[in-house]
């Protein structure tokens, strides 16, 4: 596809007229940003190996940490982040596509694969959306420290709390009153703040009420960090991990649970983990978004028939090469932080 | 003033329509290999777990997978295959020099750490 001019004698070669590499100026400069752009995502992800290297207790595994799909809850491994995998390759197709198209003038085949891309770009925005507010939300269990200073992440079934019914009445609720709304989210901050004791909650007017909640299943206590007992990646399973954090969870004492994920903890691991999945998913998501408006500006600029007037479509396979380079960042990102 | 007598690469990247059929071939091949790379590495995720033995051996196959398609992307994808040899050298001899070094050093150094406060404590 290169083309090659027979004559290279130095006055030509120097005098600007042949580039060294038959490339335009606007082509390789693109490459050389992303030459740098490349490097910055290689430092983070290197940092994020470098603190996964020096770090004592367990880093969060994949498969534990992101198990969930829209709509249908638990027990789906890696399926939600392989599907934005697939979203962001299929985009990057029709990207080339459209490229393909460009180099063979055809306009309508350039505005339909252009479309699809940046449908596709806003399809795997909205998937991180969701991914970052479920991680930020976080589990029903969360993250306990149990009796004996070990901290360990919980799996299995939780049981639906029916209702809290009023003991001893507060400021706003009478005796007897049983409350049925914002449930969860009222048990989870009272549990942080070690407002439950014994089964019963001491809700923010003052008012106790005794906690009507169904039996948890398949409960499984995975060690994250070692205590006095628990060794490292212990696994604690049915009675005896009911037992323990029901233990740690009723004791009335503040801060045993984290739920979700925010910059100073989070229930998947230690600290500097959610540092790092802010950041690295972060960064890589706004290079997605910026990719999203200069596709549409590209676009606006095809519709227009500005590339066909000029004779090129190279203004696509510019936006196209810092399209794929998304994808190709999110292949790492995807390895390092999901699957290894 | 304008010049005349510059080359205008960009009309070099024009194909005609047969071309354009088999560079579309080549980009579905590649669309069903990344798709398949994708779902092998999902499943050895998802049904062999870290404290499996193999766990090592799945773990490398998972980067030797990565840069796999990560060279499928850059060669056919971002046309990389098309360009000069020493555009390519330009672009990838950055990683292979210093990028490799910076991982190995890295890493290394993150577990001397790890090791001297799991030794000296904080």
């Amino acid at each position: 596809m290169a083309g090659h001019v027979a004559e290279l004698d130095s006055k030509t070669l120097w005098g600007g007229k042949e580039s060294p590499f038959s490339t335009s100026y606007g082509k390789l400069m693109m490459w050389f940003f992303l030459v740098s752009d490349a490097l910055t995502f290689t430092g983070l992800l290197i940092a994020y190996g470098f603190t996964r290297h020096d770090v004592q207790d367990a880093w969060p595994i994949g498969e534990e940490t992101f198990n969930s799909m829209p709509f249908l809850g638990h027990g789906y491994p890696l399926l939600y982040v392989a599907l934005m995998t697939f979203i962001l390759i299929v985009s990057s197709v029709t990207m080339v596509l459209a490229v393909e198209a460009g180099h063979r003038m055809d306009r309508k085949g350039v505005v339909k694969w252009m479309i699809a891309t940046i449908i596709g770009g806003f399809f795997f925005l909205g998937s991180q959306a969701w991914e970052w507010s479920h991680f930020i939300h976080g589990s029903e269990f969360g993250k306990i420290e149990l009796a004996d200073g070990s901290q360990a992440i919980v799996k299995g079934h939780f049981g639906e709390i029916n209702n809290f019914k009023v003991t001893v009445a507060g400021s706003e609720h009478k005796k007897g009153d049983v409350i049925k709304e914002d449930l969860l989210h009222t048990f989870h901050h009272a549990a942080v703040l070690g407002d439950i004791e014994d089964g019963k909650i001491t809700l923010h007017d003052g008012s106790i009420a005794k906690i009507n909640k169904q039996h948890d299943h398949d409960m499984v206590l995975i060690v994250k960090k070692a205590g006095k007992n628990h060794i490292l990646n212990a696994r604690i399973e049915g009675k005896q991990a009911e037992k323990m954090y029901y233990e740690s969870l009723y004791s009335g004492t503040a801060n045993k649970v984290v739920y979700g994920a925010d910059l100073k903890d989070n229930e998947y691991g230690p600290q500097q983990y959610g540092q790092f999945f802010f950041f690295i998913t972060g960064f890589h998501g706004f290079h997605v978004f910026s990719g999203v408006i200069i596709n549409i500006i590209i676009l606006l600029g095809v519709v227009a028939g500005t590339y066909h007037k000029r004779g090129h479509y190279e203004m696509v396979e510019k936006t196209g090469l810092y399209w794929h380079f998304v994808d190709l960042v999110w292949v790492f990102v995807f390895t390092f932080f999901y699957l290894i | 003033m304008e010049r005349d007598d510059l080359i205008e690469y960009s009309l070099h990247t024009h194909h005609s329509e047969e071309k354009g059929k088999e560079i579309r071939k080549k980009i579905i091949f590649v669309t069903i290999l990344l798709t398949a790379v994708t779902i092998l590495e999902v499943g050895l995720g998802a049904f062999i777990k870290q404290s499996n033995a193999i766990w090592p051996f799945v773990k490398w196959s998972f980067v030797i997978l990565t840069l796999f398609k990560a060279g499928y992307i850059v060669m056919v994808f971002m046309h990389l295959g098309d360009e000069r040899k020493w555009m390519r050298y330009v672009i990838l001899l950055p990683y292979f020099i210093f990028v490799l070094y910076l991982i190995f050093i890295a890493l290394w150094e993150g577990l001397a750490v790890g090791h001297a406060w799991e030794t000296y404590g904080f």
